[in-house]
């Protein structure tokens, strides 16, 4: 992952199992955020591929990437609602442009997506109508609108306070449990990390590049890397 | 189609006297979904107190089928029946107990209400004048905070006014010297038709001089500013706006009045005199060229007839009205910037607010000048 000359992360490799809840931990401009847009397709890897089901997303041809683009979902950090259009066009945009449903299903799908983040009834609200919270939550109905394979989530529960933060995570458990999809998630908060991960990998900013790999708790317990352990402890003395 | 393909609802009673709705088939978003309507006015009419979910029959599933059971559950709830889950497949289950979890918030639902024609026109009025007052409140304050600038109390960063100073003078030399100099070029050659008819080919030069001095000069800059500096003002308050930067400064106690809308008027009243006598220059030197081209008219006949058309209170009275413009168009700017809302699409309105008031105050305060000048008989 290179800025300009500015390289950011270098030598990453790491798999994602189906199912898990993988999240990419790391200090504040360690690159988390630009590692997952490598793998959603925002931007394009400087060197090195990424692999859907042994597929090469970066190789594929433009609508063989948009395929598998489909099949991913993203929560953005603050939402990314259309701000002109309501909650319940947000959530429908996707299954209009994708599926042959008529505009009657669509809206019962709109129905039950909102329903599913606790968010029934605010069909025809407008993004700046809500709190944080919920456009927090409506993204995340707007992300899982296609009921997407992956889910990559960038920050969930940043700006969030703890209870709504606590339930974000119960939802993302919840949702992984019933829609049986695989999470990716980029966090630095440590009671989500610890809630919901099973799988992580730690960047770090001075070496550039991913120092730990494993179940978060056991890294918080075992690592042999003080770093690692300083960061799942919030620094505080062991 | 396949019988294997097609998703419906049955409802039945099962051996232990338990109504059930049954979901068939296939359930996934490239089939339509079935209405579940008729199996709840079915539903309506058979007494019980429980009710059944199950998808036995269902080859595959995904977000469709827990939509239209989402549908059947709420009836039954609103039915007084016991809902039982259990012969559903454990990711329906779940995801259906989380779907009716929350419910509906009351006091949410959005109608609007038809308004008669006499309330319409009411509230329309009332919006208006609201807005009216709006815009005088916004003069007053943009007053008082020049009179702080003037006092040397404003609190504003220097660099600000001196990049809006830049902006709006320097990058708009390019742009406002070909519609200057185009302008200039299209009176001559609108002029020569006329006047040619009468021999009074040398006569171009003062329609040209006259109209670029008095008017045109000081309008066609205000117009591309408005378009160029005013719209570019509006978009950087406006975005600022959404991202709570303004009332960031609010909350420093600095007032963003002096801070943003001050250097940017001060830079356009500033700059705009300078650009119009560019513009000025521009017109007559177009005027020029298609006088010397096309006409009988020298070039030396040519600037000694501007000279004596235009003196130097024609230039004045262009450049006078040009820091009116000027203030106009930077207030129109920062006004539709600082009264946005606060989303990306309030950016574009405030945009197109801001060049379209910025037009139009332009013309209107050219009326009153015209009016004035043609009173005081200058």
């Amino acid at each position: 992952m290179i800025f300009g000359d500015y390289v950011v992360q270098k030598d990453l490799n790491f798999e994602i199992a189906k199912g898990e809840i993988f999240v990419i931990m790391g200090g504040s401009g360690c690159g988390k955020s630009t590692l997952m847009k490598h793998m959603t397709g925002l931007i394009r890897p400087a060197r090195g591929r990424v692999r859907y089901d042994g597929e090469s997303y970066w190789e594929a041809d433009d609508e063989r990437r948009a395929e598998l683009g489909r099949r991913m979902g993203i929560l953005f950090q603050s939402g990314a609602l259309w701000s002109s259009m309501t909650l319940a066009e947000n959530v429908a945009l996707p299954l209009e442009q994708y599926t042959h449903l008529s505009d009657r299903d669509v809206a019962e799908l709109v129905a039950l997506k909102l329903a599913l983040v606790g968010l029934r009834g605010f069909e025809e609200y407008f993004p700046n109508e809500i709190s944080g919270g919920m456009r927090k939550r409506a993204g995340l109905a707007r992300a899982i609108a296609l009921d997407p394979d992956i889910l990559f989530f960038d920050e969930p529960s940043a700006g969030l306070d703890p209870i709504s933060s606590r339930r974000l995570d119960d939802l993302i458990l919840e949702l992984r449990d019933s829609l049986g999809a695989t999470i990716v998630m980029v966090t630095h908060e440590l009671p989500s990390i610890f809630t919901v991960a099973d799988n992580s990998i730690f960047l770090d900013a001075e070496t550039r590049t991913a120092i730990a790999h494993g179940n978060p708790r056991e890294l918080a317990a075992h690592s042999d890397l003080p770093a690692v352990r300083t960061f799942l402890s919030r620094g505080e003395k062991e | 189609m396949a019988p294997e393909h097609v998703n419906r609802l049955e409802v039945f009673r099962a051996v232990d006297g338990v109504w059930e709705v049954r979901a068939v088939g296939r359930w996934t978003v490239e089939a339509a979904l079935p209405d579940p309507s008729e199996i709840l006015d079915t539903l309506a009419d058979r007494p019980g107190v429980g009710l059944r979910l199950c998808s036995r029959e269902v080859s595959s599933w995904d977000s469709s089928l827990v939509a239209v059971l989402m549908r059947v559950a709420d009836a039954a709830q609103a039915q007084g029946r016991t809902l039982d889950t259990s012969l559903l497949p454990e990711g329906v289950r779940r995801l259906l107990a989380l779907a009716i979890a929350v419910p509906e918030r009351s006091g949410t639902g959005r109608k609007e209400k038809r308004k008669g024609l006499f309330t319409g026109t009411g509230v329309a009025v009332l919006q208006r004048w609201k807005r009216f007052n709006d815009l005088l409140t916004f003069i007053g304050e943009t007053i008082i905070a020049l009179g702080t600038f003037f006092s040397g109390k404003a609190r504003f960063r220097a660099e600000d006014f001196w990049l809006a100073v830049e902006a709006s003078g320097a990058r708009a030399l390019p742009i406002v010297t070909i519609i200057a100099l185009l302008i200039g070029m299209i009176f001559a050659f609108v002029g020569a038709v006329q006047l040619r008819q009468f021999g009074a080919d040398i006569y171009v030069a003062n329609l040209v001089a006259v109209a670029m001095s008095r008017e045109m000069g000081a309008v066609m800059t205000a117009i591309v500013l408005a378009g160029r500096t005013g719209a570019a003002f509006a978009a950087h308050i406006s975005a600022m706006q959404g991202n709570e930067e303004v009332d960031a400064l609010t909350s420093l106690g600095l007032s963003p009045m002096q801070f943003l809308v001050v250097p940017r008027v001060m830079a356009l009243i500033l700059m705009m005199p300078f650009l119009t006598l560019y513009a000025d220059v521009m017109g007559i030197l177009g005027g020029l060229i298609v006088a010397a081209g096309m006409l009988n008219v020298t070039m030396a006949a040519y600037l000694v007839q501007t000279t004596q058309a235009i003196g130097p209170s024609d230039i004045a009275i262009g450049l006078t009205k040009s820091l009116f413009f000027g203030a106009l168009v930077a207030m129109a700017g920062c006004r539709a910037g600082m009264r946005s809302g606060r989303s990306a699409a309030a950016v574009g309105d405030a945009t197109t607010k801001a060049v379209v008031s910025g037009i139009l105050y332009v013309i209107v305060c050219d009326a009153i000048f015209a009016v004035i000048l043609q009173r005081l008989g200058l």
